[in-house]
């Protein structure tokens, strides 16, 4: 076994040590090495990914102890997993460094090392989540970033956040509750938690007629708990107010992060434990298809709806988590691919707007109206360019990201064409219309030039890039990020189908 | 009833007191327990009318609930779909119990190699005799160092919502202690013997449990929760002052860091030797013996210090807001 081998393990262990070692550190220094272990783990990634790809090993197991997989834990790495991790770990520190200066104005400066703690804990949680190869290790891991997300939530303490805490807490058990219950009864039905021996056990049950009743139940019930937490169309009251009164930090991490670590687990209960062919054969994934088709419509129809820019960026997030949903109910393996590209295009691109509005609306005497931003994009100019980058994104311009995943969305529906390929295409067009709508009446608007008496009135001021080198660096990186993924498409939809074809 | 000794001295001695306490001619509690009444509030009438008359217009202006016909429209469709939801729900987890596999049979499919090897090899694998405690912290070891990992992080997320970092005056901690118990009775006689009796024995067991997780049921996780019981039960009896002798959010801060690495490092010891096939060099003991089992036995020590001191900590934080 090489040595680079050892990196998923080496990246659970420490981003957990080092949220362990935070609560003794003082607030700096947890900063330090929180963004230590991020970058740590990034690159650690980073350098698995190019191993992998180099010696062409699809994927490999590791054993988490001295026992072999059905009795002890394993985990195991492939390329898609490896990318996936290294993807995430960019976002989290530039959404960390992004959002450093509002931690300041918004967090007590006494509970600071907490929130590196939860920060910590959360990575630890997703590299789990990415990696793991057992139901029940990822339910655990679940459940830690669940309690670590109601802290990012909570922990600028308004009356809002707790709201919105207590919502999200409410919803994201009941998604638990569900996946868990449906973990029991697979291991009632299969008497397995390893992902490969349950799907062994799924096909001779399948082939068997035995026990399908209880498995169909199964299968519904996990996907609906997965769903609810990474808000799905219908569940997705909870949403909106997390992350719009959360601080902007854990706005972005929220958004890009959580929620897709969630869809990344789901992916891979599809392919390993259930696998493709009953899950296809299955109406689950039609009801998964409208229901994405409806989010679709409606976050776009909420977010133009909404007065408050934060909340209308957490609305589109609606709307592009069933694009991600709308992908799966495809069934086709197009599909899969344009959703998991979407998944990296939206993590690039949420945070990416999450933090340029906060540079937006600091400059607009910190009111959070759409109506106060007007000129903001001149205020603070490197604020204006990111949100003007990530919406000309979100939008499907071509040469920013949002555009390959909407053209592989469209691909995927066409290439195989069902009953599904003219509500797909149809849709997605008017999803793209309302986007625009919303987003680029929000450009205009900040580059419509206030005058000079009103600024005076309200006491608007502008930012200069060396009054806050920090932000203007990673909103630089976030553009960087979502061009790399705009016009170097190839090599990543390539890197993700290979990985998917190693996934099952 | 004819007596020797006057009434007056006769209620001095226990008996007396007893019978005086039986006929309800007196209360021991009276005076020598700290009750003290609730302050009494301004009671300028005019300010009293004024704030209930805001009150009720603040009522009747936004939550106008009675003929806000949106509001009950939205309050009846909300029940309907709830009821409609869970029962949906209830009905159809129900039909799918009924179509699975019979409890107890024997050809179920969960009774596989997983669960046989466990029951066989179980204490020559892991040196344990309590074949639960084996899996948990040998064979799964990693969930359950997430599961550890799972209180952790609720303390710190308890911490944020509780914690009270102000360190003087209106609102801080020390004042909100004062408040919060400020109507309870104070140096209850009963609650504190009681305590001195039953908080030794009580901490005992929950040691006892843990050292002999690997041997008997029990374990880390059970044994910590009793030592927490002790430990809130030492707090109420006696308040913060003694308990924070030797329990304070620096002790708490230490024990769990101590603790949770501990386990974190013994750990990735063990996976890391265990992945690339390498003796971990950690002996098993003699089945059955005290010290033995490996890792086990310091792996529930960390466990149950975790556990405790969370339920301390949760107690400490929900009264004071620090501790």
């Amino acid at each position: 076994m090489d040595f680079i081998q050892n990196v998923p393990f080496f990246s659970i262990m420490i981003s957990m040590f080092s949220g362990i070692v935070s609560s003794i550190l003082s607030e700096k220094w947890a900063k330090r090495l929180n963004t230590a272990v991020i970058l740590a783990v990034g690159v650690m990634s980073g350098a698995l990914l190019i191993w992998l790809c180099r010696t062409g090993c699809g994927s490999y197991i590791f054993m988490m102890g001295h026992f072999p997989a059905p009795w002890g834990n394993e985990i195991r790495a492939g390329v898609l997993e490896a990318g996936m991790a290294m993807f995430f770990s960019i976002v989290m520190l530039l959404s960390m460094t992004g959002g450093r200066k509002k931690l300041f104005d918004e967090v007590e400066y006494s509970k600071h090392n907490i929130y590196y703690i939860l920060v910590d804990m959360m990575l630890s949680s997703l590299l789990a989540l990415i990696y793991t190869n057992d139901l029940f290790t990822a339910y655990v891991f679940v459940e830690i970033n669940t309690i670590a997300a109601c802290g990012l939530i909570m922990i600028r303490q308004n009356g809002r956040t707790i709201e919105a805490a207590v919502r999200y807490m409410i919803m994201s058990l009941l998604g638990s509750g569900l996946l868990l219950m449906g973990i029991c009864m697979l291991y009632d039905l299969t008497g397995h938690l390893l992902m490969s021996n349950i799907q062994q056990a799924m096909a001779d049950i399948m082939a068997n007629g035995t026990y399908r009743i209880p498995m169909l139940v199964t299968v519904g019930i996990m996907t609906i708990g997965l769903a609810i937490k990474s808000a799905l169309f219908p569940c997705h009251a909870w949403l909106p107010d997390a992350y719009g009164y959360a601080t902007v930090s854990s706005a972005a991490m929220l958004s890009s992060l959580v929620s897709k670590g969630y869809i990344f687990l789901l992916i891979k209960i599809f392919y390993r434990v259930i696998g493709l062919d009953i899950i296809y054969s299955s109406h689950i994934i039609g009801i998964l298809f409208i229901f994405g088709l409806c989010g679709m419509l409606f976050g776009s129809f909420s977010a133009i709806g909404e007065k408050d820019i934060r909340r209308m960026i957490a609305f589109s997030s609606v709307a592009q988590i069933g694009y991600i949903y709308m992908g799966f109910g495809l069934g086709t393996q197009e599909g899969m691919v344009a959703s998991v590209y979407h998944i990296l295009v939206h993590a690039a691109t949420k945070s990416l707007l999450f933090i340029s509005a906060i540079g937006l609306t600091e400059v607009s005497g910190g009111s959070r109206s759409f109506f106060a931003l007007n000129g903001s994009g001149y205020r603070n100019r490197i604020a204006g360019v990111g949100f003007a980058v990530g919406s000309l994104s979100m939008v499907g311009i071509p040469s920013f990201s949002g555009f390959v995943s909407k053209l592989l969305f469209a691909k995927a529906a066409i290439i195989n064409p069902t009953w599904k390929m003219f509500p797909t295409v149809i849709v997605l067009a008017i999803s793209t219309i309302l986007n625009a709508i919303y987003f680029l009446k929000t450009v205009i608007r900040i580059y419509t030039p206030e005058s000079a008496l009103v600024e005076e009135e309200k006491g608007y001021y502008g930012i200069r890039w060396n009054q806050q080198r920090l932000y203007t660096v990673t909103i630089i990186l976030f553009v960087i990020l979502n061009l790399i993924l705009g016009m170097n498409s190839q090599p990543v939809i390539h890197l993700i189908e290979t990985g998917l074809a190693n996934f099952a | 009833m004819s007596r020797l000794i006057p009434e007056e001295e006769y209620g001095k001695k226990p008996a007396g007191a007893f019978r005086q306490w039986m006929s309800g001619i007196r209360d021991p509690y009276l005076g020598n327990v700290e009750v003290k009444a609730r302050a009494g509030q301004d009671e300028n009438e005019e300010l009293l009318k004024e704030h209930q008359e805001e009150v009720v217009s603040v009522i009747r202006k936004v939550h106008d609930v009675a003929n806000n016909s949106q509001y009950i429209l939205f309050r009846k469709f909300y029940k309907a779909a709830a009821l409609i939801c869970c029962l949906t729900l209830t009905v159809m987890l129900l039909v799918t119990v009924a179509y699975l596999p019979p409890v107890g049979s024997a050809d179920n499919p969960a009774h596989n190699e997983v669960a046989a090897k466990y029951i066989e090899d179980g204490l020559q694998d892991t040196g344990a005799v309590n074949i639960v405690t084996g899996m948990i912290l040998d064979y799964r070891a990693f969930d359950t160092f997430g599961e550890s990992n799972v209180l952790f992080i609720a303390t710190c997320t308890v911490l944020i919502l509780m914690r009270n970092d102000k360190k003087k005056g209106k609102g801080s901690a020390e004042e909100e202690e004062h408040r919060d118990s400020f109507y309870e009775p104070k140096a209850d006689k009963i609650l504190q013997t009681a305590a001195l009796i039953l908080v030794p024995f009580i901490i005992l067991f929950g040691i006892y449990v843990i050292l002999n997780g690997h041997l008997s049921p029990g374990g880390g996780f059970s044994g910590g929760a009793i030592i927490g019981a002790g430990l809130i039960l030492y707090l109420n009896a006696f308040g913060f002052e003694k308990t924070e002798r030797f329990f304070t959010a620096k002790t708490y801060k230490w024990v769990s860091f101590s603790a949770l690495s501990f386990y974190c490092i013994a750990k990735s010891y063990s996976f890391y030797t265990g992945a690339h096939h390498l003796e971990s060099g950690i002996p098993l003991g003699t089945a059955g013996n005290i010290l033995s089992s490996g890792l086990i036995l310091p792996l529930n020590i960390c466990v149950g210090l975790v556990v405790a001191c969370t339920m301390y900590a949760f107690f400490a934080l929900f009264r004071k807001g620090g501790f």
